[in-house]
């Protein structure tokens, strides 16, 4: 094994299980400020109980998001040193943007709104989760302005000199093609990974028999509090069907808004990155108008040929150009179209002559399983949204609404993952589309054993705390949000600034 | 802009958010590391953590744009400091993931198992981080072996000398005196007098240690500039161990905040105008001018860092002013351990 494989199985385990969190961390500060502002406008106090009850689900996820962001933030250095070398000119700037403008501002105010209860008058307070929200935005902006940099590089010059990519332009950086679309398109993917979350535990909720699906036992019915108990039963099933709707609108929104900013991105990348799209497709032929869109492809394993396939046709040219007639190009034209451009480039010493070709069943799958799980989720919001219609309790009697609840999001977050694996292994053998190969980013000076030593034990650490999360999201769902107790206003005189701490570690 | 040139300009800037995170979050390592000393049970356990309970993720974060302006600002010292210094670095990395996870997680459990295994995690996090910057900051000041290609070319061992693990062990200490006057500064009852007569004692420790760590230092690289920060670094822990004697916990607790501020500026005085300095050839040193990145990029972030940092101490300010009361065991609500009793 080589140290670029080490280093990139690493990245990739470290990526995507950071990026578990991540879109639940930008969703859940949307839903969580949306549910405490609707408290201070109605009063309603349904809407405080969601308010602390996915807040505390929000900081056990949040955690574990922080501490796997340091190990990204170092990673670049300890394993792609030659990569940092290369790009920190143009790539480090949203980077340390990034942390100055988003990091500070989400850490602070999540400070402040986790302990802020007794402390901040109420409007503050909600405020305090609203800038959180915008720091998270902020985060997203700036590291995707950076990915997008790796996609389409954009705004910089190539010194040979000092042989590194340098900035020239940071607005074009800032605001790169890519960038613009690839932005919402991972934004609107998170509120529909945390909508499809609350949905889930709401759900769950609703028909568990120790909550919204309680009946009254034998003893209770003979003490004649039977009606006081189910009467409690439907108020919870209120609540949660309220967090249902709310979530399932926005999971809905949102995943119209994925297909709408996803097929947009398509078209970007077939321009700018020809060969991913020609690998997310498995087309191996150039296809000069009317291109198929392939539902199952199987090819010869050396990548060159296709021996069977599904499709409907022409709707990959549309899909790639906006027209249903066209032209395609496929993985075998590019491949030496790209050895054309990048395997005489004289002053290339980051290039490794190669093979330009991605990974075909990884990327033609993770592209397939994206829209796929993605075109789930959104159809489970729809499937919520009917379910949920007007005062049905009777949805309490089907037990499949539960199941629907663990699944909406394990699917939602399986499309986001999916996303991600796609989009970056569909750019190998390049780490900067055009300018750098992988292969010449890795740390020079780090030996394979240490490179093993790290990879074994983040995954290792990273498995023992994936249990601890499961178990803290499974025990803290089970016992459901607390009863409504009227939170201390510090905004007024009467306040009583020797109580207890409202939250306390 | 003000005839400065602008890699001097981000060579400080870096300094300052090393010293942000080492005054900030060194604190917040020395309660940590204080919690099986100064606590007797479970309710002044809570009580200490609580004190840097809505600080230490904002004061962490001093970490996080430190690294990411390294990145942008000297790419160079980046790529070499990451992946030389590895292995202290990946350890860095599992103690703060462990640690910053206790503060979240320990409460959330209702066993005292649960409890005693993440208290273990936040007492060896904190002290294995703080020993390892200790560390690392001293072989940086030093220097390490660098070749031609900037690469480093030691060793874990070779990190591991005998100036290196005294900068660790300088760094521990210095931290457990901050943390024990901030514990006496934020707390109320007996905790915080048991924490003021511990900041005088292990102060004293620090001192001792601090001196011949800083005189080592300056014999072996220092010049005018970095003399005058050790001195008074130095004077600032006596000033601020006298003051906690005298029961004046602010002071005190501002004394060991300036002790640390002057000791790391000191370090990068020292260390200026260098960046990470090769023991292997003085021509391979990397510099603030051969390690910068370009006039260009620096000139956008220096902006940025105008526009923003003053925000940011602003609020983070105010998060301190706002969480200003001091916390004793009667502020511990119960109802959480009542839960945990069934």
């Amino acid at each position: 094994m080589e140290l670029v494989d080490i280093a990139r199985w690493q990245f990739g385990i470290t990526t995507v299980y950071h990026f578990l969190f991540v879109p639940l961390t930008i969703g859940l500060t949307l839903i969580v400020a949306l549910f405490e502002s609707f408290w201070l406008r109605t009063r309603n106090p349904d809407y405080l109980r969601l308010t602390k009850f996915f807040g505390k689900l929000f900081l056990i996820n949040f955690a574990l998001g922080l501490v796997t962001g340091i190990v990204q933030e170092f990673q670049f250095g300890m394993n792609w040193s030659d990569y940092s070398r290369f790009v920190g000119d143009v790539f480090g700037a949203p980077l340390a943007i990034e942390g100055l403008l988003a990091f500070f501002l989400e850490s602070t105010f999540l400070g402040l709104w986790i302990f802020g209860w007794d402390k901040l008058p109420r409007l503050v307070h909600a405020a305090c989760m609203w800038i959180v929200h915008l720091g998270v935005l902020a985060s997203s902006w700036f590291i995707l302005a950076a990915n997008s940099w790796m996609q389409h590089p954009v705004g910089y010059r190539y010194d040979e000199e000092s042989g590194r990519a340098e900035l020239t332009d940071f607005a074009a950086v800032m605001f790169n093609k890519v960038q613009l679309v690839t932005f919402p398109h991972v934004v609107l993917a998170a509120y529909m990974t945390a909508a499809a979350f609350v949905i889930g535990v709401s759900a769950w909720l609703y028909v568990s028999k120790r909550h919204g699906g309680r009946v009254a036992t034998e003893e209770e019915v003979e003490a004649g509090t039977a009606p006081a108990v189910l009467a409690e039963a439907a108020g919870e099933r209120t609540m949660y069907r309220r967090a249902m709707r709310i979530s399932a609108v926005v999971l809905f929104v949102a995943g119209i808004g994925v297909v709408v900013s996803g097929d947009v991105q398509g078209k970007i990348m077939t321009e700018v990155q020809p060969m991913k799209m020609a690998a997310a497709e498995a087309l191996y032929e150039s296809e000069e108008s009317c291109a198929p869109f392939s539902v199952f492809t199987v090819g010869t394993p050396d990548g060159r040929e296709e021996k069977f396939a599904v499709t409907v046709p022409c709707l990959l040219s549309f899909l790639g150009t906006g027209t249903f007639d066209g032209e395609v190009k496929g993985i075998n034209e590019l491949r030496e179209t790209y050895a054309e451009t990048y395997g005489s480039d004289p002053g290339a010493t980051y290039y490794t002559p190669s093979d330009y070709v991605p990974n075909i069943p990884v990327t033609y799958w993770t592209f397939r399983w994206m829209m796929g799980f993605g075109a789930l989720g959104t159809a489970g919001a729809a499937l919520v949204l009917w379910l949920t219609r007007r005062r049905r309790d009777d949805v309490v009697h089907r037990a499949w609404v539960g199941r629907l609840g663990i699944a909406l999001p394990v699917v939602v977050v399986a499309a986001n993952s999916m996303g991600w694996i796609f989009t970056e292994m569909g750019r190998q053998p390049w780490v900067v589309f055009g300018l750098m190969t992988t292969e010449r980013g890795v740390s020079p000076g780090v030996s394979i054993p240490e490179a093993l030593i790290s990879v074994v034990t983040l995954t290792t650490l990273y498995g023992v705390l994936a249990v601890i999360e499961l178990k803290l999201l499974a025990r803290t769902v089970r016992k459901g949000p607390e009863p409504f107790a009227e939170p201390p206003d510090p905004g007024r005189d009467d306040h009583d600034a020797d109580a207890p701490l409202t939250f306390a570690y | 802009m003000l005839g400065l040139e602008l890699t001097t300009v981000w060579f400080v800037l870096i300094a300052v958010l090393w010293i942000g995170y080492f005054a900030l979050e060194g604190f917040d390592f020395g309660v940590g590391m204080l919690v099986p000393v100064l606590a007797r049970d479970e309710t002044e356990r809570r009580v200490m953590i609580n004190t840097v309970g809505p600080v230490w993720d904002g004061n962490e974060v001093w970490l996080l744009v430190a690294g990411g302006a390294t990145f942008a600002a000297f790419p160079e010292w980046y790529a070499t400091l990451f992946s030389g210094f590895y292995l202290p670095l990946l350890l860095i990395l599992v103690a703060l993931i462990l640690r910053n996870l206790s503060f979240e997680f320990r409460h959330k459990g209702d066993t005292a198992q649960w409890r005693a295994r993440w208290d273990t995690a936040l007492i060896g996090g904190s002290f294995t981080a703080a020993f390892l910057w200790g560390v690392a900051f001293a072989n940086i000041t030093a220097g390490v072996p660098i070749d031609a290609e900037k690469d480093f070319t030691g060793s874990l061992l070779t990190l591991l000398n005998p100036f290196g693990l005294l900068g660790g062990v300088v760094m521990v200490l210095l931290f457990l005196t901050h943390g024990a006057m901030f514990v006496a500064l934020k707390t109320d009852g007996e905790i915080r007098h048991r924490a003021r007569a511990l900041a005088v004692r292990i102060g004293l420790a620090a001192a001792v240690a601090a001196v011949v760590f800083l005189t080592w230092t300056q014999l072996r690289t220092g010049d005018l500039a970095s003399a005058a920060a050790f001195v008074a670094a130095a004077a600032l822990l006596v000033a601020g161990i006298g003051a906690a004697r005298a029961g004046r916990e602010g002071w005190a607790f501002l004394g060991t905040f300036l002790t640390v501020v002057l000791a790391v500026a000191g370090l990068f005085l020292a260390l200026f105008p260098d960046v990470m300095p090769s023991t292997t050839d003085p021509a391979y040193s990397l510099t603030t001018t051969n390690a910068a990145a370009t006039p260009y990029t620096l000139e956008i972030m220096t902006w940025v860092a105008l526009v923003f940092t003053p925000i940011v101490i602003g609020y983070q300010a105010w998060t301190y002013w706002v969480f200003r009361k001091r916390i004793s065991t009667r502020h511990i609500p119960t109802a959480r351990l009542a839960d945990s009793a069934r």
